[in-house]
C-alpha cells in the first residue's frame, strides 16, 4: 500500500499511542469507499462464484429450489468433460495468437512507425486503429461478424477479384475471431506503447548512432530494455481483457460450429445459461479466474523486476 | 493501490459474465396493486404482445386501481427462458403471470417457480372448455395444475407446389414413406439444382427447432422414442436413433437440405419463411402448423400467394408403418409466479387474458389449434387460414415431449449428434453412441434403458 507514512512526523502529544492509532485508522478513511466498493462489486461476485461451484445450483428444476453441497463434483466432472480440455486450449490459443503475439507486436510495430513517420500519416493511421477500440464491443463484434460472414464483406471484397470466399466463421472459427480481437484490441497496446517509446531518451539513442548501432540493434538493446516495464503492464492487460472476452465470440461464432471457439468464458456462459446448470458453469468460471489471477501474478512479479 | 484495482476489473469482467444476466432488476410492485406480466415478443411474435394490451385494458377497467405492467422480453425462445429463469430466482423481479413453454412446466415446478392453481381452476367455470390433453400441458409430477394452455400446434411437411410440379411430382403430395422423400427430393435437385429440395433443421444453432421440427419426427417414426413414459426411463442405443441420423446425413450430403453452414445459423428459420419458400427456392421442410402466421397479413414475412401455392403433408413414417404418420406438439400456457403478493389478482388477469375473445385472437393470428372447445367451433378460427382443418387432424399422430427436469439437457445431447452428423465430425454410429454415453451421464445409469 503506496500509504505515506507520516506518523514519524511531528511530536506526539499526550497518549501518543491512542492518537498513534486514531491517525493510522484516519489515514484509511479516504481508501475506504473504494475498499467497500470493490468488496461488494468485486469480491462477492468472485466469492459466491466460488461457493456456488461446489454446489449443483440450478436455473429450473429442483436443484433451483434447494441447492446441495457437492463438493468438488463440478470440478471432478471438468476432467472428464471432452468439452473442457478442448476449451482450456481454444483459450491458450485465443490468448497466446490474439493478445501476447497479435496485439502487443502489431501494437509496438505500429507504435515504432508511427514515431518514424510523419505527423500526417501517423494521426491518419492512429486514428483508424482506434477506431475500432473505440466501438463498445458489441458494436465491434457485429462489424467483425459482418465482415466475415457468408454474405460478408470481406466475400464481396474478394468476389470483385472474382475470388469464391470461404464461410469464414463456419470453416476457420478460430483464426476469425482472433483476428477480429487482434483488430479491436491492438490500439489499446499502440497506446500504451505510443506513450512508452516517448519517454526512450534521445541522447541514449544518438549515443548509440554514434557508435554504429543499426537500427535493430537500437530497438533490441536500447529501445526494449527502456520499456520493458511497460511491455509487461501491457502484457498483463491484454492478457486479462482477452481471456475475459465473451461478447466478441458470442455474436461471431457463439462458440461454434461444434464447439470449435467455444473459449472458457463461452463454455462457462453456455453450462450456466444454456443449461441452466450454474453450479458447472460458475466451477469453469472460478478456474477462469485462478488462470486470471495466476497471470496477474506472473506479471505484477515482471514489472517488479523491470523497475530499476 | 492501482495494480490491483486493473487486475480486479479485469476479473471482474470475468465475474460480471456471471453477474450481469442477474442485474435486471425492475421496480418492485407497490403494495399489491401492480401486477407484473412477463411474456415474449420478437419483431416475428407479436400476437401474443397484442392478447396482453387487450387484457390489460379489458382488466384495468374492470379492477379501479390496478395497474398491468407488461413486461415483454424480446428474445428467442432459449433466451426467453433464461431470463425469464433468471427473473424468477429473486422476489423483487419474479412475475405475477408469465408466459411458460410446456415443456419448462414440469422442471420449473419442481424449482418452485410456478403457482398450484387447483383449488382457483375449480372455481372457474370456463376450464370445462379446455380439451383434456391440452389440460395435461400444464400438469406437474404431483398431479397438480400448474398452469393454464393458450394454444397447441403440430409439425407437418410444408411444401410449394410449384417447385414440385416442376420437377414431376404430382400434387397433393404425400410421401408414405422416408424412401418417398428422398426420392421426390432427388428429383426437385435434378429439375432445377439451384433449390433446395427438402430441409430439415440440425445442430444446435435452431435449438428446440432442431429436435422438434426434424430429428423427433424422424425418431418417433421409427417405432423408437426418448423417453419411455411407462419406465421412466431414457432410451438408449435404439436402431431408430441411428437410422434417423443416418437420414440426415443422407439429405445433407446429397445437399438435399440447406449447408450445414446454414444450418447452425440460429436465423436460418428467418430464410426458410421469408426467403426460400415464397420465392420457390425451397420444395419443401417440416415446420410447425404456426408456419401460416407468418404469410398472413401482418405477419412478418407477409406472402400473398402462401394459400394456393404452399401444401402441407403428413411426416411419414419410416417404412409406412402404422400409424402412418407423426407429428410434434408443443404449445405455451400462462402460469402464475410461486412468489405473487396477490395471486387473486395474478389469476383474475390470467382468466381475462385466456378467455374467449383473446384466446381466439392469439390462435388465429398466431396459428395456433384451440385448446378451447367455443374457439376451436368458432367460424372465424375454422376459417383463419386453408390449413387448419389439415393441420388440426395431425393430433391424432402426434407425440409431446418428456418434459422432465432432465429434459433440456437431453434435447442439447440429441441436437449435438445432429450436428456432429451433418458437419462429417462423426458417422451416425458414432454419434449415437456418444449420445448415449451423455445420457448416461447426465441422468445416470438408474434413469436409462437400453431398447
Amino acid at each position: 500500500m503506496a500509504v505515506p507514512d507520516i506518523s514519524q512526523r511531528g511530536p506526539l502529544g499526550p497518549g501518543p499511542r491512542l492518537r498513534g492509532a486514531l491517525r493510522r485508522g484516519l489515514r484509511w478513511l479516504p481508501v475506504l469507499p473504494s475498499v467497500l466498493l470493490l468488496a461488494l462489486f468485486m469480491a462477492a461476485p468472485v466469492a459466491w462464484s466460488f461457493y456456488a461451484s461446489f454446489t449443483d445450483a440450478a436455473l429450473t428444476g429442483k436443484a433451483a429450489l434447494n441447492p446441495q453441497w457437492v463438493g468438488l463434483d463440478n470440478y471432478a466432472r471438468m476432467l472428464t468433460d471432452p468439452v473442457f480440455p478442448l476449451s482450456a486450449w481454444l483459450t491458450v490459443v485465443f490468448v497466446a495468437v490474439s493478445a501476447i503475439l497479435g496485439q502487443n507486436a502489431v501494437g509496438l510495430v505500429i507504435a515504432l512507425l508511427m514515431t518514424r513517420s510523419g505527423g500526417a500519416t501517423a494521426s491518419l493511421v492512429g486514428t483508424a486503429v482506434v477506431a475500432a477500440w473505440v466501438l463498445p464491443e458489441i458494436v465491434a463484434a457485429f462489424a467483425a461478424y459482418a465482415y466475415f460472414s457468408q454474405d460478408g464483406t470481406l466475400n464481396q471484397l474478394l468476389g470483385t477479384f472474382g475470388v469464391q470466399g470461404a464461410n469464414w466463421l463456419y470453416a476457420f472459427p478460430m483464426p476469425a475471431i482472433i483476428l477480429a480481437n487482434v483488430w479491436r484490441g491492438t490500439a489499446f497496446s499502440m497506446l500504451v506503447y505510443r506513450a512508452a517509446l516517448s519517454d526512450v531518451p534521445r541522447d541514449i539513442s544518438e549515443a548509440a548512432l554514434m557508435d554504429g548501432a543499426r537500427g535493430w540493434q537500437r530497438l533490441a538493446f536500447i529501445t526494449l530494455p527502456v520499456i520493458r516495464g511497460s511491455i509487461a503492464t501491457n502484457l498483463m492487460l491484454t492478457t486479462l481483457q482477452t481471456l475475459a472476452v465473451f461478447t466478441l465470440i458470442w455474436v461471431m461464432t457463439a462458440g461454434g460450429p461444434s464447439n470449435a471457439s467455444t473459449t472458457l468464458p463461452v463454455l462457462a456462459y453456455q453450462e450456466a445459461f444454456k443449461l441452466g446448470d450454474i453450479g458447472y458453469g460458475t466451477a469453469i468460471a472460478s478456474v477462469l479466474i485462478l488462470i486470471g489471477m495466476f497471470f496477474g501474478a506472473v506479471y505484477v512479479r515482471l514489472i517488479r523486476g523491470a523497475k530499476p | 493501490m492501482r495494480r490491483p484495482v486493473r487486475t480486479g476489473a479485469a476479473l471482474l469482467g470475468v465475474v460480471g459474465l456471471l453477474a450481469s444476466a442477474a442485474c435486471s432488476a425492475q421496480p418492485q410492485a407497490v403494495n399489491g396493486q401492480t401486477i407484473k406480466i412477463v411474456y415474449q415478443k420478437t419483431d416475428s411474435f407479436t400476437a401474443l404482445d397484442k392478447v396482453f394490451q387487450d387484457a390489460k385494458q379489458e382488466f384495468e377497467a374492470a379492477h379501479a386501481g390496478v395497474t398491468v405492467d407488461l413486461e415483454p422480453i424480446q428474445a428467442n425462445d432459449d433466451d426467453y427462458g433464461t431470463k425469464l429463469a433468471l427473473a424468477q430466482r429473486s422476489p423483487d423481479t419474479a412475475p405475477d403471470v408469465f408466459y411458460e413453454d410446456t415443456f419448462k412446466v414440469r422442471s420449473d415446478v419442481d424449482a418452485g417457480y410456478l403457482l398450484k392453481l387447483d383449488s382457483r381452476l375449480s372455481a372457474w367455470d370456463e376450464w370445462s372448455k379446455f380439451n383434456e390433453a391440452a389440460k395435461a400441458a400444464g400438469r406437474g409430477d404431483d398431479g397438480g395444475i400448474y398452469a393454464v394452455p393458450l394454444g397447441t400446434d403440430t409439425r407437418a411437411i410444408w411444401y410449394n407446389k410449384t417447385v414440385l410440379q416442376k420437377a414431376g411430382i404430382p400434387v397433393p403430395w404425400h410421401p408414405k414413406t422416408w424412401d418417398d422423400i428422398l426420392s421426390a427430393a432427388r428429383k426437385m435437385k435434378a429439375a432445377d439444382p439451384s433449390v433446395i429440395p427438402f430441409s430439415m433443421y440440425a445442430g444446435k444453432g435452431t435449438g428446440e427447432g432442431t429436435v422438434m421440427q426434424s430429428f423427433y419426427e424422424l425418431l418417433y417414426g421409427t417405432g423408437s422414442s426418448l423417453y419411455s413414459e411407462s419406465d421412466k426411463k431414457w432410451v438408449v442405443g435404439s436402431k431408430g436413433f441411428t437410422d434417423s441420423l443416418q437420414f440426415l446425413k443422407t439429405l445433407y450430403d446429397e445437399k438435399l437440405s440447406v449447408t450445414p453452414a446454414d444450418a447452425l445459423d440460429s436465423n436460418v428459420w428467418k430464410k426458410v419463411f421469408g426467403q426460400w419458400l415464397p420465392q420457390g427456392k425451397m420444395g419443401a421442410t417440416v415446420e410447425g402448423s404456426y408456419a401460416p402466421s407468418f404469410w398472413q397479413k401482418g405477419g412478418s414475412y407477409e406472402w400473398a400467394g402462401y394459400a394456393q401455392d404452399m401444401g402441407v403433408a403428413m411426416f411419414p413414417t419410416q417404412f409406412g408403418q402404422d400409424p402412418h404418420g407423426v407429428s410434434m406438439s408443443g404449445g405455451w400456457t400462462l402460469a402464475l409466479g410461486a412468489k405473487t403478493k396477490s395471486p387473486d389478482l395474478a389469476f383474475t388477469f390470467l382468466t381475462t387474458a385466456v378467455n374467449k375473445k383473446n384466446a381466439l385472437a392469439f390462435d388465429e393470428n398466431n396459428s395456433q389449434i384451440a385448446v378451447r372447445a367455443d374457439v376451436a367451433s368458432d367460424p372465424g378460427y375454422q376459417g383463419a387460414n386453408p390449413f387448419v382443418k389439415d393441420v388440426s387432424d395431425l393430433v391424432a399422430v402426434t407425440h409431446y415431449r418428456p418434459a422432465t427436469a432432465d429434459y433440456p439437457k437431453i434435447s442439447l445431447a440429441v441436437q449435438q449428434a445432429t450436428e456432429a452428423v451433418i458437419t462429417g465430425k462423426q458417422s451416425p454410429a458414432e454419434a449415437a453412441a456418444e449420445y448415449d454415453a451423455s445420457v448416461k451421464k447426465l441422468v445416470g445409469e438408474a434413469k436409462v434403458m437400453q431398447k
